[in-house]
Formats: C-alpha cells, structure tokens, sequence
C-alpha cells in the first residue's frame, strides 16, 4: 500500500513544481509516521484480548507460567469451564435480564422519546431535563431506598428488581431514541397528521420504521449494558448464586478457580462473545448511536 | 406553536370548540405516550432520591425501624478514616482519569483520523473493548499485569524496567485500573473522531494555504472546533469516575486472591484500602454492613456533587439545543 499510492502521487506534481521535492518528502514521513502509530494503537487495543486468547488455550500447568504460545491447543478448555460452573445457568439469568429489560425499554421508550421529539406541548424541555439529569445518576445514589422497598416486597435475591424498571423508564434509551427521532424531518410527521392519522398511527406508521435504525442501535445499548451490569446483579442476588447472571459469576470465577487461569480466561473469552457478536452484525448501528450520545448531545 | 394556534382561534370562532377538543385530546396523547415514563421516574429516581436524603437522617439497618438521629450520619464522616479514603480515591480517579481518558481519546482519534488505509479496521479494534463486560476487561488486565508471568512484565522487561506489583501493590493498583479504563474508552474515542471528521475541509485547505503543517492544522482548526465535544467527554468522564465502582471492586478482589462474590467483603479496597472508592464504601456500608442511614448520607454527598457536575453538561445541552430549535421544524 505504502509504495503503490504514493509514488504515483510524487512524479504527477514533481514535474512541474520542482521546488515541491523536499515538501513531498515530508508527506512521506508523516504518512510512515501516522501510519506505524495506527498500527501501534491498533496492536495495542488488541494485544490483550490476544493474551487471553492464548492464555485459555493452554494446558493448565502451561498457563502459570511466562509462556506466551501455547504448547498445545486445549480447546477442550471451553468445554470444561461449563462443568466447573453451572455457566448454563448464569446464561439463562443473564438472557432473562438482558432479553426482558430490552423488550420492557422499547415498549415504554418509544412513545416517551416520540412524545419527546416530535409532539408540541408546554413543560416538555423540563422533562427532557429530567431524563437527562436521571441518565448521569449513578444506581448507587438510589440504591438504599429502593433496595429498602424490593426487600419488603420480598423480590431482592431475583433479577426482578433490575428488570422492573425497563417496562417504565429508562433514561438513556429515552434519550438516545429521541436523538434519532429528532433527525426524522418534522414534514413526514405533519403529513401524516394532514392524512388523518392519529399520533399513535403517526408513531407506528412513520417514526418506527423510519427510526429502525436507531431503534436497533439502542436496543444494542440496553442489551449491552444489561449484559455487562455488575452493580445491579451484586446488590440483589449475591446472596442467591442460583441467580447470579455471568458477569457476577465471572467475579467469583477467579477465586473459586484461582490456580487455573486458562479457564478463568475462557469465561472470560465466552462473557465477551455476544459484545462481539452483536458488533459484527451491527457495527453501523453501534457506531451511530455512540456519536449520537456525544455530537449531537 | 401555541401562540400560532390560539391567533388561529380568535380569527375563526366556529370551529373553536372542535379545536380545543383536539387539543385536550392532544395533551391526553401526550399523557399517555409518557405515563410509563413518569410512573418510572416517580418510583425509580423522584421517590428514591428523596427517600434517600431521608434516610441519611436515620439509622437504619433493615430489619429495625429507621430511627431519627439527626445530622449524626454526617458527622460520622469526619471521623471515619475510610470515608477520607474513600473520597481520595475517587478524587484520585476523577482527576486522572478526566485527564487521561480524554487526551488518550484524542490522541488516538486525531491518528485514526489521519490514516488513508485501514481505518475501518483500527477504529473496530480501539471500539471492541469498550464493549466487553467490565468485570471481564478487568480481569484481562490481571492477567495481562500479572507480576513475573504477565506479558507486560516481559515487554517492561526488554527496555530493563522492572514492573511493579499493579494490582497488588498500594502504590500501583489505581495506575492499573486506569489503564483498564483507557483500555475501553474506544466510545469516546469514536464520538471525537466523529467530531474530527465533522471539521469542514475549507478550514484545512485555508489554513494549508496559510503555510500551517499538520501540527499546527490540528493546534489551531481541529482543536478549537471539536471543543465542545472534548467538553462533553470531561463531564463523561468525571462522571464516569465519580461512580468507579466494578473495576476497583474486581481488581481488589481478584488482586487478593480470595474473590467470591460474598466474600469479596473482606477484600474490598484491596490493597490497603488502594481501590476502595467512594461507591465501594458506600456499597460496603450499606450492604454489608447494613448501616442504610450512613449509607444514604453517602449517597445524598455524591448526588449533590454530581449535580454540580452534570450542571455544567446540561447547560452545554440546553445551548445546543436552542441552536437546534431555531430551525423552522421546531
């Protein structure tokens, strides 16, 4: 790549400007330079994972020790871990969680973000501020409170208490759904408002399938973030290991396992797998939605 | 758009009567596309925050009824050396992880934004970690960190640096876990490089024009025009830090080698008191403790520095947001 490109780009202007010589000369370097820093960076990001990777295929002696490549590929390690750990069990929980909270946060965001976007009415930059101001608060400032009233309706030791809330509200969703909507031109709407439909026909009609895909780039996030939660889980069932979801199970892996760390990397590895997958598929989506939170905020 | 309509109204007079049925019929639409949504807020943050700051006046354990005890909560804090802690910590990781997240994500932005080949690939791979679990990216970096084994100790090791304990070691166990942090801010790396793309070429070509290099380019036209987005990730980021909770909680527990997730009690903070934040202090003494009302005082002390915090961010907001509505469609 680098000889192909540029070469072809020096001879076109050096003839005619031959003074230009040492500027190009300049390019050059600079794109050696910013070149090698990408591919530093990129190592960088994914050395790590490579690490793990490796680590989690080696025999178990191998992997207390310096070695970077395994001596022989023990793939079978994969398997092992769900016999060391009920990790079928802690998938189940996590997909409950992750699948349900999803389901609840579309079905209670959609017409907030929508009523939010595209509705006229007095009061409702307030409330936008308050589904901002509830997007930054941490879980832990009202976590006394809560867990004081799920505890004496006798649902804290289940995942009910982190699902619950998604079929109501969800602040960032909310948020991130109303950014999208926001980029719908208001005359698509005010068309279907002149052809007779109701708001509600508007929102099924023109706003979700128009919004898909920022639909499904926040759908993504709520998964993701359900997925990876580790406060909510710990706070409500650690108690009850028979609910733990894998990302608190993944906690208590080391230590159970302490001695063998190419199982531990392989759960580590296997949490991981659905991250990566939903980004394969819906790298535009993720993309998207992550610049939504920022530029447009 | 409401004054349009009531000017509407004064000037045909018949139809008056259908219109303010539309227009109740209207604001009960409103209502009903965000009744969940205020229901939720009302149980989840309305009713729970002020809960809190009632709390915060009691002593509570669970099981007794809370007792009225005054501002006795806060002054606990004064004298409670791991509260001192606590609040070093996070104000350790407020200061260095604002700081570093946000000059780690330009700089690697302002790379990726300047390379003609391969970007799609470097951006995917700076992206990916952001999303993993961060009890998992934690743990890699044990692994990774880990003294004497570790591929990192090896790395230090050619340069003839000799790696400290990180995670075990009281000195070094926070520098570890910010690392883990800048490991997966590839999500703030994608919304400045987004920003960075953003910037109009002409600027570029006229200060090109001018003489300027790439350096002085990116000093003096990328930097001055994607400040608002850098002013964004400093509020994410102190907020962010603000609630450092999984990474110090993981880190102190897998770094003393007995991590269970019940008994990660008596490793919390883990070294000496090196990761316990002001969140893990808070969750200890209100979970596992069960002193709910020093826990709640906790609470209501990081809500209202948050709030200071996120003043800052919603002003930014509502100052975009203005613009925004200046359009016709608004």
């Amino acid at each position: 790549m680098t000889t192909a490109t540029l070469p072809v780009t020096s001879p076109a202007s050096s003839p005619s400007r031959e003074p230009r010589r040492p500027r190009d000369w300049r390019r050059v370097l600079d794109w050696v330079a910013v070149h090698s820093l990408g591919i530093a960076l990129g190592l960088m990001f994914a050395l790590p994972i490579v690490f793990v990777f490796l680590t989690a295929v080696m025999s178990d002696s191998q992997a207390f020790t310096k070695d970077l490549w395994p001596r022989e590929w023990h793939w079978g390690n994969f398997l092992e871990v769900f016999d060391k750990a009920p990790l079928l069990k802690y998938l189940g929980n996590s997909l409950l969680y992750s699948l349900l909270a999803t389901i609840g946060m579309l079905l209670s965001s959609i017409p907030a973000a929508y009523a939010l976007a595209k509705m006229k009415w007095r009061g409702r930059n307030a409330v936008f501020l308050l589904v901002v101001g509830a997007m930054m608060l941490p879980p832990q400032v009202v976590a006394v409170p809560l867990y004081d009233t799920w505890s004496s309706l006798g649902l804290t030791g289940t995942l009910w208490p982190l699902i619950a809330p998604y079929f109501l509200f969800d602040a960032f969703s909310i948020f991130l759904l109303r950014q999208f909507i926001l980029t719908i031109p208001q005359s698509y709407v005010d068309a279907a408002r002149v052809d007779g439909c109701s708001e509600f026909q508007a929102l099924v009609r023109i706003i979700v399938p128009m919004a898909r895909p920022g639909i499904a780039a926040t759908a993504l996030f709520c998964f993701l973030y359900t997925w990876n939660d580790y406060f909510g889980p710990l706070l409500y069932t650690s108690e009850k290991p028979d609910q733990w979801t894998l990302s608190l199970a993944l906690s208590s892996f080391k230590g159970m396992h302490h001695v063998q760390w190419n199982l531990a990397m392989a759960v580590t590895l296997l949490i991981m797998v659905p991250a990566v997958v939903l980004f394969v598929f819906a790298q535009r989506s993720f993309v998207k939605g992550i610049t939504f939170t920022g530029v447009k905020g | 758009m409401t004054a349009t309509l009531e000017r509407v109204d004064v000037v045909r007079t018949a139809p008056a009567k259908g219109r303010s049925r539309s227009r109740a019929r209207h604001r009960l639409t409103v209502l009903a596309f965000l009744a969940p949504a205020i229901l939720g807020f009302t149980l989840f943050f309305g009713y729970p925050l002020i809960a809190t700051i009632g709390f915060s006046f009691t002593k509570y354990d669970l099981i007794n009824p809370p007792e009225w005890i005054g501002l006795e909560n806060y002054a606990y804090m004064f004298s409670d050396k791991l509260f001192r802690t606590a609040v070093y910590n996070t104000l350790w990781f407020v200061v260095v992880l604002t700081v570093a997240r946000v000059v780690f994500a330009l700089g690697v932005a302002s790379v990726v934004a300047r390379l003609k080949s391969g970007v799609g690939l470097v951006r995917t791979l700076c992206y990916l970690p952001s999303l993993a679990p961060p009890v998992a990216a934690t743990l890699v970096f044990f692994l990774v960190m880990r003294p004497n084994e570790g591929p990192l100790d090896a790395f230090l090791g050619w340069f003839g640096i000799e790696s400290p304990l990180w995670f075990a070691d009281p000195a070094w166990a926070k520098p570890g876990i910010a690392a883990v942090m800048l490991w997966v801010s590839g999500d703030l790396m994608i919304i400045i490089l987004a920003a960075i793309l953003d910037v109009p070429q002409e600027q570029y070509e006229a200060a090109e024009l001018d003489g300027a290099g790439p350096v002085r380019r990116w000093w003096h036209v990328t930097l001055p025009t994607i400040s608002p987005v850098l002013m964004f990730g400093v509020v994410n980021s102190i907020i962010l830090a603000l609630q450092l909770f999984t990474q110090a909680v993981v880190a102190g527990s897998a770094a003393s080698g007995s991590a269970d997730v019940t008994g990660a009690t008596k490793n919390l903070g883990f070294p000496e008191n090196s990761t316990l934040t002001f969140p893990v202090w808070l969750y200890t003494q209100g979970f596992r403790y069960f002193d709910m009302g020093y826990a709640a005082a906790m609470a209501t002390v990081l809500f209202v520095i948050l709030f200071a915090a996120t003043a800052l961010l919603v002003q930014r907001m509502r100052k975009s947001a203005h613009q925004e509505e200046g359009g016709p469609g608004a």
